[in-house]
């Protein structure tokens, strides 16, 4: 039951904080408009309303904030007794919070120590895990990007490799571990070939979809300027089909953190995956939980990341 | 003297599955060098067919069409066009999206202090400098409009193909833009086709009206001169005999002898 309360802990100064600063603020709202009243151009009171509101605006934002954090961790705290209760009894098969805390405080609290090489923080895991990620999932977003495109674009390369990448996509990705591994002889690239073929028939169908609904218009707008092909790829295409292509690369990101676990698991190493392997085989039950919440949150944050690059690049592309 | 641009018998007919339809038949037009011409019809006559066969967006079934004694087989920026719709990349700012244009067509021909300058002339003779840095989303569609206008002046297109370019614009809006393209027109003196289904603006712009009878095997009706002097200022025409008469007989041809099918079945 301690973890929640360093939570509440943490996020009640923040509101403190900023509560403060609105009654700091709202003081000297009033100064210019009293100097403004006081001198000849009394008109200047056009000063005066940007300030005040501003006081109001971080109120809301603070209030907005509050409705934010505060159900979830209420709702957390729930769970979590719950779970204390329901796993508490000297029967029950899996640990309850007060348990894991004990036995996993070092990797909850510090997630980059060393003690050996296969003694690391589950930070550092991540590190390794994010990686192969990082390769995986870069290789099929340029491949996933370019054969979306040669897709879009051309009718007879959808007819020839459509249904091929539909059979294709619906192969679990564990399925590829052995093959790969029979081809690269080596865990680590068997390992980021799985992220690879997981994650780029997503990107390869949604950028597909973006370039087969550019607007007549931009085509037409190319034809007459005469873009050549790599023009017509940078200038319109990929703007045009950003918001499409984003979609398809946040799908390829989930299904990488999905894939990277369950392939890491059977090829060893040191990511987190094998981690939770390695674990089970000594019957470490709370650390895979640790683990677990380590994976969700990596997941979320790599999600985000991807949807707000996306939100970012994608400004201005909708048409009017 | 050969002719600037020869519309020399063109038909076009689109094919769908075993069922061909012809729109346009037998099109014959010349037009000279510096010449406004309007093209006017019910919807569905393919006037936009028309244009886009000018433009090289659609390729011509039989007939030919060439300018300057070349022939037409693609789109390229001598035939520069003013879509409908604006078609500005909502991705680019004002000013990128005329400086594509300027980079492609004066790439080899012009530094690149020449191609900004170039830039900002032709966005200054449409009167957007200012919102040069604002997105497309970001302006009124009178003034997409005038960009999408100076991206294609920009082109220094030897005909400017201007497809019902005020048709989404407000009638104040159009006025005005109206009266912009009659400046630009008078100072550059470009050849323009546009096409029209506004009988006022069809004689207060062009120098000659082609009248298109209804779809499908669409073809030239009647080609009306407007022997009306330039400058033409759209106040004093309104009571002007030659400009009521010119008004009267567009109207005529569009209403009494080749009125939009629907009407007649009415």
């Amino acid at each position: 039951m301690k973890s929640p309360d360093i939570l509440i802990k943490e996020s009640e100064p923040m509101t403190a904080q900023s509560a403060h600063n609105i009654i700091l603020d709202s003081p000297g709202a009033s100064v210019p408009l009293a100097a403004a009243a006081r001198s000849n151009e009394a008109q200047v009171i056009a000063f005066a309303p940007p300030r005040a509101p501003f006081a109001e605006r971080m109120w809301a934002v603070a209030q907005s904030w509050f409705a934010v954090i505060v159900p979830p961790i209420i709702v957390l705290c729930a769970l979590l007794l719950v779970w204390e209760l329901a796993s508490g009894g000297p029967k029950a098969s899996l640990p309850p919070p007060s348990k894991i805390w004990a036995d996993a405080k070092d990797l909850i609290v510090d997630p980059f120590f060393v003690n050996g090489p296969q003694d690391i923080g589950l930070g550092l895991r991540v590190m390794t895990s994010l990686e192969r990620v990082i390769m995986g999932f870069g290789l099929a977003a340029i491949a996933g990007i370019l054969l979306g495109a040669l897709v879009g674009q051309s009718v007879w390369a959808m007819r020839g490799l459509d249904p091929i990448f539909q059979v294709l996509r619906t192969v679990p990705p564990l399925a590829w571990l052995p093959i790969s591994l029979a081809a690269f002889r080596d865990a680590n690239p068997s390992a980021i070939f799985v992220i690879f073929i997981t994650a780029i028939w997503p990107i390869i169908i949604n950028t597909a979809v973006g370039i087969r609904n550019i607007p007549q218009d931009y085509r037409n707008v190319a034809a007459v300027l005469r873009l050549n092909h790599l023009e017509f790829f940078w200038r319109i295409m990929i703007p045009s089909a950003a918001p499409y292509i984003f979609t398809g690369l946040r799908i390829g990101i989930g299904l990488s953190w999905l894939a990277i676990v369950a392939a890491e698991m059977l090829t060893g190493g040191v990511g987190i995956g094998f981690f939770i392997w390695d674990a089970w085989n000594s019957s470490r039950l709370s650390d895979i939980v640790v683990a677990l919440v380590y994976i969700g949150i990596v997941g979320f944050v790599l999600d985000r990341m991807v949807a707000g690059i996306g939100h970012l690049a994608t400004r201005g592309t909708q048409a009017t | 003297m050969t002719p600037f641009l020869k519309v020399d018998h063109v038909s076009k007919s689109f094919a769908r599955g075993n069922a061909t339809t012809e729109v346009l038949r037998d099109i014959d037009l010349t037009i000279a060098r510096g010449e406004y011409v309007s093209i006017i019809g019910h919807s569905g006559c393919g006037k936009s067919t028309l244009l886009n066969l000018v433009a090289g967006l659609t390729p011509i079934t039989t007939g030919a069409i060439l300018l300057e004694n070349q022939e037409v087989r693609e789109p390229g920026p001598d035939r520069a066009v003013v879509f409908q719709n604006h078609s500005l990349l909502p991705w680019l700012s004002v000013y990128a999206n005329v400086k594509l244009a300027v980079d492609k067509v004066f790439g080899n021909s012009k530094s690149r202090a020449e191609r900004h300058d170039w830039t900002m002339h032709n966005l200054d003779l449409v009167q957007m400098t200012h919102a040069k840095d604002k997105l497309p989303a970001e302006i009124s569609g009178g003034m997409k409009q005038r960009v999408g206008i100076a991206r294609a002046l920009a082109m220094e297109p030897k005909v400017l193909l201007l497809d019902e370019p005020f048709g989404a614009l407000d009638a104040l809006t159009r006025a005005h833009l109206q009266d912009s393209v009659m400046q630009i027109h008078a100072r550059l003196g470009n050849t323009v086709i546009m096409i029209t289904h506004d009988v006022d603006e069809a004689v207060l712009l062009s120098d000659r009206i082609v009248m298109m009878t209804n779809g499908p095997s669409a073809t030239i009706g009647e080609i009306l001169d407007v022997a009306l002097p330039r400058p033409r200022k759209r106040l004093e025409l309104s009571s002007d005999p030659t400009y009521l008469r010119a008004r009267e007989s567009v109207l005529k041809f569009l209403y009494e002898r080749h009125r939009a099918p629907s009407l007649q079945a009415a």
